[in-house]
Protein backbone atom coordinates (compact mmCIF):
# COMPACT_ATOMS: atom_id res chain seq x y z
CA UNK A 1 0.00 0.00 0.00
CA UNK A 2 1.18 3.52 -0.73
CA UNK A 3 0.06 6.81 0.78
CA UNK A 4 0.15 10.08 -1.13
CA UNK A 5 0.11 13.14 1.08
CA UNK A 6 -1.46 15.69 -1.19
CA UNK A 7 -0.50 18.83 0.68
CA UNK A 8 3.13 18.04 -0.12
CA UNK A 9 2.19 18.72 -3.74
CA UNK A 10 -0.55 21.37 -3.61
CA UNK A 11 -0.48 23.05 -0.22
CA UNK A 12 -3.83 23.86 1.37
CA UNK A 13 -5.72 24.59 -1.86
CA UNK A 14 -5.82 21.74 -4.39
CA UNK A 15 -6.66 23.43 -7.68
CA UNK A 16 -3.76 22.80 -10.07
CA UNK A 17 -4.95 20.18 -12.56
CA UNK A 18 -1.48 19.66 -13.98
CA UNK A 19 -0.25 18.53 -10.57
CA UNK A 20 -3.30 16.26 -10.22
CA UNK A 21 -2.54 14.68 -13.58
CA UNK A 22 1.12 14.18 -12.63
CA UNK A 23 0.18 12.48 -9.37
CA UNK A 24 -2.27 10.23 -11.19
CA UNK A 25 0.08 9.25 -13.99
CA UNK A 26 3.35 9.00 -12.09
CA UNK A 27 2.23 7.61 -8.76
CA UNK A 28 -1.34 6.32 -8.57
CA UNK A 29 -1.56 4.47 -11.86
CA UNK A 30 1.75 2.60 -11.50
CA UNK A 31 0.83 1.55 -7.95
CA UNK A 32 -2.59 0.31 -9.03
CA UNK A 33 -0.99 -1.60 -11.89
CA UNK A 34 1.14 -3.43 -9.33
CA UNK A 35 -2.02 -4.35 -7.40
CA UNK A 36 -1.32 -1.96 -4.56
CA UNK A 37 -3.92 -0.04 -2.58
CA UNK A 38 -3.50 3.73 -2.76
CA UNK A 39 -4.37 6.11 0.07
CA UNK A 40 -4.94 9.72 -0.92
CA UNK A 41 -4.30 11.66 2.28
CA UNK A 42 -5.86 15.13 2.23
CA UNK A 43 -4.53 16.15 5.65
CA UNK A 44 -3.62 19.84 5.42
CA UNK A 45 -5.70 20.39 2.28
CA UNK A 46 -8.59 22.67 3.23
CA UNK A 47 -10.14 23.15 -0.20
CA UNK A 48 -10.10 21.44 -3.59
CA UNK A 49 -11.83 22.24 -6.84
CA UNK A 50 -13.97 19.77 -8.72
CA UNK A 51 -11.55 20.20 -11.63
CA UNK A 52 -8.65 19.02 -9.45
CA UNK A 53 -10.51 15.96 -8.14
CA UNK A 54 -11.64 15.19 -11.68
CA UNK A 55 -8.09 15.34 -13.02
CA UNK A 56 -6.92 13.19 -10.11
CA UNK A 57 -9.37 10.28 -10.33
CA UNK A 58 -11.77 10.46 -13.29
CA UNK A 59 -9.49 8.67 -15.73
CA UNK A 60 -8.86 5.90 -13.19
CA UNK A 61 -12.60 5.21 -13.03
CA UNK A 62 -13.03 5.50 -16.80
CA UNK A 63 -10.15 3.21 -17.73
CA UNK A 64 -10.22 0.75 -14.81
CA UNK A 65 -13.95 0.75 -14.05
CA UNK A 66 -15.76 1.62 -10.84
CA UNK A 67 -14.05 -1.27 -9.04
CA UNK A 68 -10.94 0.87 -8.85
CA UNK A 69 -12.67 2.57 -5.92
CA UNK A 70 -12.01 -0.61 -3.92
CA UNK A 71 -8.31 0.14 -4.28
CA UNK A 72 -8.49 3.83 -3.35
CA UNK A 73 -8.86 5.27 0.13
CA UNK A 74 -9.65 8.96 0.61
CA UNK A 75 -8.19 9.91 3.96
CA UNK A 76 -8.68 13.05 6.10
CA UNK A 77 -11.10 14.71 3.69
CA UNK A 78 -13.10 17.58 5.12
CA UNK A 79 -16.81 17.74 4.28
CA UNK A 80 -16.31 19.90 1.18
CA UNK A 81 -13.63 17.66 -0.31
CA UNK A 82 -15.67 14.55 0.53
CA UNK A 83 -18.65 16.10 -1.30
CA UNK A 84 -16.49 16.78 -4.35
CA UNK A 85 -15.09 13.24 -4.40
CA UNK A 86 -18.65 11.93 -4.25
CA UNK A 87 -19.74 14.18 -7.15
CA UNK A 88 -16.89 13.05 -9.38
CA UNK A 89 -17.35 9.36 -8.54
CA UNK A 90 -21.09 9.62 -9.28
CA UNK A 91 -20.84 11.30 -12.66
CA UNK A 92 -17.96 9.12 -13.80
CA UNK A 93 -20.07 6.05 -13.10
CA UNK A 94 -22.85 7.74 -15.09
CA UNK A 95 -20.32 8.07 -17.87
CA UNK A 96 -19.55 4.34 -17.73
CA UNK A 97 -23.28 3.53 -17.78
CA UNK A 98 -23.84 5.77 -20.76
CA UNK A 99 -20.71 5.21 -22.83
CA UNK A 100 -19.33 1.94 -21.58
CA UNK B 1 -14.82 50.89 -30.50
CA UNK B 2 -16.64 52.76 -27.76
CA UNK B 3 -16.99 52.13 -24.07
CA UNK B 4 -18.96 54.27 -21.69
CA UNK B 5 -18.35 54.06 -17.95
CA UNK B 6 -21.79 55.01 -16.69
CA UNK B 7 -23.02 56.33 -13.38
CA UNK B 8 -23.96 52.83 -12.31
CA UNK B 9 -23.44 49.41 -13.90
CA UNK B 10 -23.61 46.37 -11.66
CA UNK B 11 -24.84 42.96 -12.69
CA UNK B 12 -28.46 43.88 -11.97
CA UNK B 13 -28.30 46.83 -14.39
CA UNK B 14 -25.33 45.81 -16.54
CA UNK B 15 -27.40 46.77 -19.59
CA UNK B 16 -26.44 50.39 -18.89
CA UNK B 17 -22.88 49.39 -19.84
CA UNK B 18 -23.61 46.87 -22.59
CA UNK B 19 -26.18 48.97 -24.47
CA UNK B 20 -23.74 51.85 -24.95
CA UNK B 21 -20.75 49.73 -25.93
CA UNK B 22 -19.67 49.38 -29.54
CA UNK B 23 -16.89 46.93 -30.38
CA UNK B 24 -17.25 47.02 -34.18
CA UNK B 25 -14.80 49.67 -35.42
CA UNK B 26 -11.42 48.41 -34.21
CA UNK B 27 -9.41 51.33 -35.57
CA UNK B 28 -9.65 53.24 -32.27
CA UNK B 29 -11.04 52.99 -28.75
CA UNK B 30 -12.98 55.90 -27.27
CA UNK B 31 -13.75 55.70 -23.57
CA UNK B 32 -16.29 58.11 -22.15
CA UNK B 33 -16.80 58.57 -18.44
CA UNK B 34 -19.79 59.84 -16.48
CA UNK B 35 -18.54 63.23 -15.26
CA UNK B 36 -20.21 63.06 -11.85
CA UNK B 37 -19.84 59.56 -10.49
CA UNK B 38 -18.84 56.12 -11.77
CA UNK B 39 -19.80 53.08 -9.77
CA UNK B 40 -19.40 49.85 -11.71
CA UNK B 41 -19.03 46.12 -11.26
CA UNK B 42 -15.48 44.73 -11.56
CA UNK B 43 -16.47 42.99 -14.81
CA UNK B 44 -16.86 46.44 -16.43
CA UNK B 45 -13.35 47.43 -15.38
CA UNK B 46 -11.92 44.06 -16.43
CA UNK B 47 -13.55 44.40 -19.87
CA UNK B 48 -12.22 47.93 -20.29
CA UNK B 49 -8.72 46.92 -19.22
CA UNK B 50 -8.69 43.87 -21.52
CA UNK B 51 -9.75 45.97 -24.48
CA UNK B 52 -7.12 48.59 -23.66
CA UNK B 53 -4.38 45.96 -23.45
CA UNK B 54 -5.34 44.59 -26.83
CA UNK B 55 -5.32 48.11 -28.31
CA UNK B 56 -1.80 48.67 -26.97
CA UNK B 57 -0.65 45.42 -28.54
CA UNK B 58 -2.13 46.42 -31.90
CA UNK B 59 -1.04 50.07 -31.71
CA UNK B 60 -4.63 51.22 -31.71
CA UNK B 61 -5.29 54.76 -30.46
CA UNK B 62 -7.11 55.06 -27.13
CA UNK B 63 -8.83 58.25 -26.07
CA UNK B 64 -10.33 58.80 -22.63
CA UNK B 65 -12.65 61.59 -21.52
CA UNK B 66 -10.69 64.17 -19.58
CA UNK B 67 -13.19 64.32 -16.77
CA UNK B 68 -12.77 63.63 -13.08
CA UNK B 69 -15.84 62.12 -11.46
CA UNK B 70 -15.88 62.11 -7.67
CA UNK B 71 -15.17 58.40 -7.77
CA UNK B 72 -11.96 58.94 -9.75
CA UNK B 73 -9.82 57.76 -6.79
CA UNK B 74 -11.59 54.42 -6.99
CA UNK B 75 -10.86 54.04 -10.72
CA UNK B 76 -7.23 54.97 -10.14
CA UNK B 77 -6.79 52.60 -7.22
CA UNK B 78 -8.37 49.79 -9.22
CA UNK B 79 -5.53 50.29 -11.69
CA UNK B 80 -7.68 51.32 -14.63
CA UNK B 81 -5.47 54.21 -15.73
CA UNK B 82 -2.38 51.96 -15.53
CA UNK B 83 -4.00 49.61 -18.03
CA UNK B 84 -5.05 52.55 -20.19
CA UNK B 85 -1.48 53.91 -19.95
CA UNK B 86 -2.94 57.34 -19.30
CA UNK B 87 -2.40 59.82 -16.51
CA UNK B 88 -5.58 60.34 -14.51
CA UNK B 89 -7.10 63.79 -14.95
CA UNK B 90 -6.26 64.62 -11.32
CA UNK B 91 -3.54 63.53 -8.93
CA UNK B 92 -4.79 60.99 -6.45
CA UNK B 93 -3.31 60.29 -3.05
CA UNK B 94 -2.31 56.66 -2.81
CA UNK B 95 -3.97 54.44 -0.21
CA UNK B 96 -3.16 51.04 1.09
CA UNK B 97 -5.20 48.27 -0.56
CA UNK B 98 -6.95 47.13 2.55
CA UNK B 99 -10.09 45.17 2.75
CA UNK B 100 -12.12 46.65 -0.05
CA UNK B 101 -10.84 45.72 -3.47
CA UNK B 102 -8.42 43.75 -5.58
CA UNK B 103 -7.00 45.97 -8.35
CA UNK B 104 -6.93 44.86 -11.96
CA UNK B 105 -4.40 42.13 -12.59
CA UNK B 106 -3.31 40.23 -15.69
CA UNK B 107 -2.97 36.49 -15.05
CA UNK B 108 -1.16 34.42 -17.68
CA UNK B 109 -0.32 31.09 -16.03
CA UNK B 110 -1.19 28.64 -13.30
CA UNK B 111 1.66 29.96 -11.16
CA UNK B 112 0.38 33.52 -11.52
CA UNK B 113 -3.09 32.29 -10.60
CA UNK B 114 -1.75 30.70 -7.43
CA UNK B 115 0.06 33.93 -6.57
CA UNK B 116 -3.08 35.97 -7.26
CA UNK B 117 -5.22 33.83 -4.96
CA UNK B 118 -2.58 34.01 -2.24
CA UNK B 119 -2.47 37.81 -2.51
CA UNK B 120 -6.22 38.22 -2.84
CA UNK B 121 -7.56 36.50 0.23
CA UNK B 122 -6.04 38.67 2.98
CA UNK B 123 -7.05 41.82 1.12
CA UNK B 124 -10.71 40.87 1.15
CA UNK B 125 -10.79 40.49 4.95
CA UNK B 126 -13.44 37.81 4.55
CA UNK B 127 -13.98 35.31 7.33
CA UNK B 128 -12.31 31.94 6.70
CA UNK B 129 -15.60 30.11 6.13
CA UNK B 130 -16.53 32.59 3.42
CA UNK B 131 -13.19 32.47 1.65
CA UNK B 132 -13.61 28.99 0.14
CA UNK B 133 -16.25 29.81 -2.49
CA UNK B 134 -14.27 32.88 -3.55
CA UNK B 135 -11.05 30.92 -4.03
CA UNK B 136 -12.97 28.22 -5.80
CA UNK B 137 -14.65 30.57 -8.28
CA UNK B 138 -11.48 32.51 -9.07
CA UNK B 139 -9.55 29.31 -9.72
CA UNK B 140 -12.19 27.83 -12.02
CA UNK B 141 -12.74 31.04 -14.00
CA UNK B 142 -9.09 31.86 -14.53
CA UNK B 143 -8.17 28.27 -15.44
CA UNK B 144 -10.93 28.35 -18.06
CA UNK B 145 -9.25 31.35 -19.66
CA UNK B 146 -5.73 29.94 -19.44
CA UNK B 147 -6.72 26.55 -20.86
CA UNK B 148 -9.40 27.31 -23.42
CA UNK B 149 -9.47 30.95 -24.53
CA UNK B 150 -6.25 31.55 -26.44
CA UNK B 151 -6.54 35.13 -25.22
CA UNK B 152 -3.59 37.29 -26.25
CA UNK B 153 -4.15 39.50 -23.20
CA UNK B 154 -4.52 36.43 -20.96
CA UNK B 155 -7.06 36.79 -18.15
CA UNK B 156 -7.83 40.17 -16.62
CA UNK B 157 -9.38 40.01 -13.17
CA UNK B 158 -10.38 42.36 -10.39
CA UNK B 159 -12.67 42.16 -7.38
CA UNK B 160 -14.39 44.35 -4.84
CA UNK B 161 -15.90 43.84 -1.42
CA UNK B 162 -19.13 45.73 -0.70
CA UNK B 163 -19.46 46.13 3.03
CA UNK B 164 -23.07 47.34 3.04
CA UNK B 165 -24.46 44.45 1.03
CA UNK B 166 -21.85 41.99 2.37
CA UNK B 167 -20.97 40.66 -1.02
CA UNK B 168 -17.84 40.19 -3.09
CA UNK B 169 -18.00 40.97 -6.79
CA UNK B 170 -15.52 39.44 -9.20
CA UNK B 171 -14.97 40.26 -12.86
CA UNK B 172 -12.92 38.28 -15.38
CA UNK B 173 -12.33 39.27 -19.00
CA UNK B 174 -10.46 37.77 -21.92
CA UNK B 175 -10.05 38.52 -25.62
CA UNK B 176 -9.84 34.94 -26.79
CA UNK B 177 -11.80 32.73 -29.15
CA UNK B 178 -15.03 33.00 -27.19
CA UNK B 179 -17.48 30.38 -25.99
CA UNK B 180 -18.99 29.57 -29.38
CA UNK B 181 -15.74 28.65 -31.14
CA UNK B 182 -14.60 26.70 -28.10
CA UNK B 183 -17.85 24.70 -27.83
CA UNK B 184 -18.04 24.12 -31.60
CA UNK B 185 -14.81 22.13 -31.48
CA UNK B 186 -16.95 19.21 -30.30
CA UNK B 187 -20.61 20.22 -30.31
CA UNK B 188 -23.19 21.79 -32.59
CA UNK B 189 -24.26 25.26 -31.56
CA UNK B 190 -26.28 27.26 -34.03
CA UNK B 191 -25.43 30.61 -32.47
CA UNK B 192 -23.78 32.32 -29.50
CA UNK B 193 -26.88 31.89 -27.34
CA UNK B 194 -26.99 28.14 -27.97
CA UNK B 195 -23.27 27.88 -27.23
CA UNK B 196 -23.74 29.65 -23.88
CA UNK B 197 -26.50 27.23 -23.00
CA UNK B 198 -24.18 24.27 -23.66
CA UNK B 199 -21.18 25.78 -21.86
CA UNK B 200 -23.21 26.33 -18.70
CA UNK B 201 -24.51 22.76 -18.54
CA UNK B 202 -22.67 20.22 -16.40
CA UNK B 203 -20.60 17.68 -18.29
CA UNK B 204 -20.21 19.59 -21.55
CA UNK B 205 -16.82 20.84 -22.67
CA UNK B 206 -15.47 21.94 -26.01
CA UNK B 207 -12.63 19.44 -25.70
CA UNK B 208 -14.80 16.38 -26.39
CA UNK B 209 -18.25 15.43 -27.65
CA UNK B 210 -18.43 12.88 -24.86
CA UNK B 211 -20.72 13.93 -22.00
CA UNK B 212 -18.63 13.86 -18.83
CA UNK B 213 -15.59 15.38 -20.47
CA UNK B 214 -12.05 14.12 -20.79
CA UNK B 215 -9.49 13.03 -18.23
CA UNK B 216 -8.51 16.69 -17.92
CA UNK B 217 -11.76 18.62 -18.42
CA UNK B 218 -15.08 17.72 -16.86
CA UNK B 219 -17.02 20.63 -18.33
CA UNK B 220 -18.40 21.46 -14.92
CA UNK B 221 -16.55 24.62 -13.88
CA UNK B 222 -19.14 27.11 -15.10
CA UNK B 223 -21.99 25.00 -13.72
CA UNK B 224 -20.39 25.01 -10.27
CA UNK B 225 -19.64 28.73 -10.54
CA UNK B 226 -23.18 29.77 -11.41
CA UNK B 227 -24.49 27.40 -8.73
CA UNK B 228 -22.37 29.13 -6.09
CA UNK B 229 -23.88 32.49 -7.09
CA UNK B 230 -27.37 31.05 -7.11
CA UNK B 231 -27.00 29.44 -3.70
CA UNK B 232 -26.30 32.83 -2.14
CA UNK B 233 -29.02 34.53 -4.21
CA UNK B 234 -26.58 36.60 -6.19
CA UNK B 235 -26.09 37.43 -9.85
CA UNK B 236 -23.96 35.58 -12.39
CA UNK B 237 -23.21 36.98 -15.85
CA UNK B 238 -21.47 35.44 -18.84
CA UNK B 239 -21.09 37.39 -22.08
CA UNK B 240 -19.45 36.07 -25.23
CA UNK B 241 -19.91 37.02 -28.87
CA UNK B 242 -23.26 38.68 -29.29
CA UNK B 243 -24.99 36.83 -26.47
CA UNK B 244 -25.07 37.15 -22.73
CA UNK B 245 -26.71 35.17 -19.97
CA UNK B 246 -27.55 36.74 -16.65
CA UNK B 247 -28.73 34.47 -13.87
CA UNK B 248 -31.05 36.42 -11.65
CA UNK B 249 -31.11 36.42 -7.88
CA UNK B 250 -34.40 34.64 -7.41
CA UNK B 251 -33.78 31.35 -5.64
CA UNK B 252 -35.79 28.40 -6.91
CA UNK B 253 -36.83 26.35 -3.94
CA UNK B 254 -38.14 22.85 -4.37
CA UNK B 255 -39.22 20.81 -1.36
CA UNK B 256 -37.31 23.19 0.90
CA UNK B 257 -34.06 22.72 -1.00
CA UNK B 258 -32.16 24.78 -3.50
CA UNK B 259 -33.17 23.69 -6.98
CA UNK B 260 -30.37 23.74 -9.51
CA UNK B 261 -31.16 23.12 -13.15
CA UNK B 262 -28.70 21.56 -15.57
CA UNK B 263 -30.29 23.66 -18.33
CA UNK B 264 -29.32 27.23 -17.38
CA UNK B 265 -32.26 28.71 -19.25
CA UNK B 266 -34.66 27.03 -16.80
CA UNK B 267 -33.23 29.14 -13.99
CA UNK B 268 -34.60 32.66 -13.56
CA UNK B 269 -32.46 34.53 -16.07
CA UNK B 270 -32.12 37.15 -18.76
CA UNK B 271 -30.70 35.98 -22.08
CA UNK B 272 -29.90 38.33 -24.95
CA UNK B 273 -28.55 37.43 -28.36
CA UNK B 274 -28.25 40.87 -29.96
CA UNK B 275 -25.60 42.46 -27.78
CA UNK B 276 -22.53 44.22 -29.24
CA UNK B 277 -20.12 41.50 -30.32
CA UNK B 278 -17.51 40.89 -27.58
CA UNK B 279 -14.57 38.91 -28.92
CA UNK B 280 -13.73 36.61 -26.03
CA UNK B 281 -15.61 36.10 -22.81
CA UNK B 282 -16.66 38.24 -19.85
CA UNK B 283 -17.75 36.74 -16.56
CA UNK B 284 -19.15 38.66 -13.61
CA UNK B 285 -20.24 37.09 -10.37
CA UNK B 286 -21.39 38.23 -6.95
CA UNK B 287 -20.86 36.01 -3.92
CA UNK B 288 -22.13 36.48 -0.38
CA UNK B 289 -19.21 37.47 1.82
CA UNK B 290 -21.05 36.59 5.00
CA UNK B 291 -23.87 34.33 5.99
CA UNK B 292 -23.63 32.01 3.03
CA UNK B 293 -24.40 28.37 3.63
CA UNK B 294 -21.55 26.08 4.54
CA UNK B 295 -19.62 25.32 1.36
CA UNK B 296 -19.82 21.56 1.85
CA UNK B 297 -23.63 21.79 2.06
CA UNK B 298 -23.67 23.75 -1.14
CA UNK B 299 -21.55 21.09 -2.81
CA UNK B 300 -24.00 18.43 -1.64
CA UNK B 301 -26.81 20.43 -3.24
CA UNK B 302 -24.81 20.68 -6.45
CA UNK B 303 -24.26 16.94 -6.29
CA UNK B 304 -28.01 16.37 -6.07
CA UNK B 305 -28.52 18.58 -9.12
CA UNK B 306 -25.74 16.75 -10.90
CA UNK B 307 -27.22 13.33 -10.25
CA UNK B 308 -28.10 12.44 -13.74
CA UNK B 309 -31.17 11.10 -15.36
CA UNK B 310 -29.11 7.98 -16.11
CA UNK B 311 -28.76 7.20 -12.43
CA UNK B 312 -32.37 8.04 -11.67
CA UNK B 313 -33.63 6.06 -14.66
CA UNK B 314 -31.67 2.96 -13.82
CA UNK B 315 -32.14 3.41 -10.08
CA UNK B 316 -28.49 2.53 -9.84
CA UNK B 317 -26.62 2.24 -6.60
CA UNK B 318 -23.22 3.36 -7.65
CA UNK B 319 -20.07 2.22 -5.90
CA UNK B 320 -19.14 4.63 -3.12
CA UNK B 321 -15.65 5.97 -2.54
CA UNK B 322 -14.05 4.82 0.72
CA UNK B 323 -13.29 7.56 3.25
CA UNK B 324 -11.10 7.13 6.31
Amino acid sequence: MITIKLDDYVGSFAEDKDIAKDIREKTINPALSKGEEVTLNFLGVTLATQSFIHALISDLIRTRGADVLDSLIFQNCNEAIEALVNVVCDYMQDDIEENG
Amino acid sequence: MKIHLPNSAFLGNIESFISKADFADQSRLDISVNPKWVSVHPVVLAATAALALECHEKDVLISVDDVAPKSLPYLVRMGLYDFLRKDPPQDIQAHEESGRFIPLRRVASGNELTAFITDMIPLLHASPKNVDPIKYVVSELIRNVIEHSGSTVNAIICAQYFKKTKRISIGVADRGVGITESIRQSHTAIDDKAALNLALRPGITGTTARIGGTEYNAGAGLFFTRSIAKASQNFFLIYSGSAYYKQLTKRSIHSGQLKLFADPFLDPCTVKSDAPNWQGTLVGIDIAAEGSSIFSHLLDEIRSAYTSEIKRRNNKNYKKPRFK
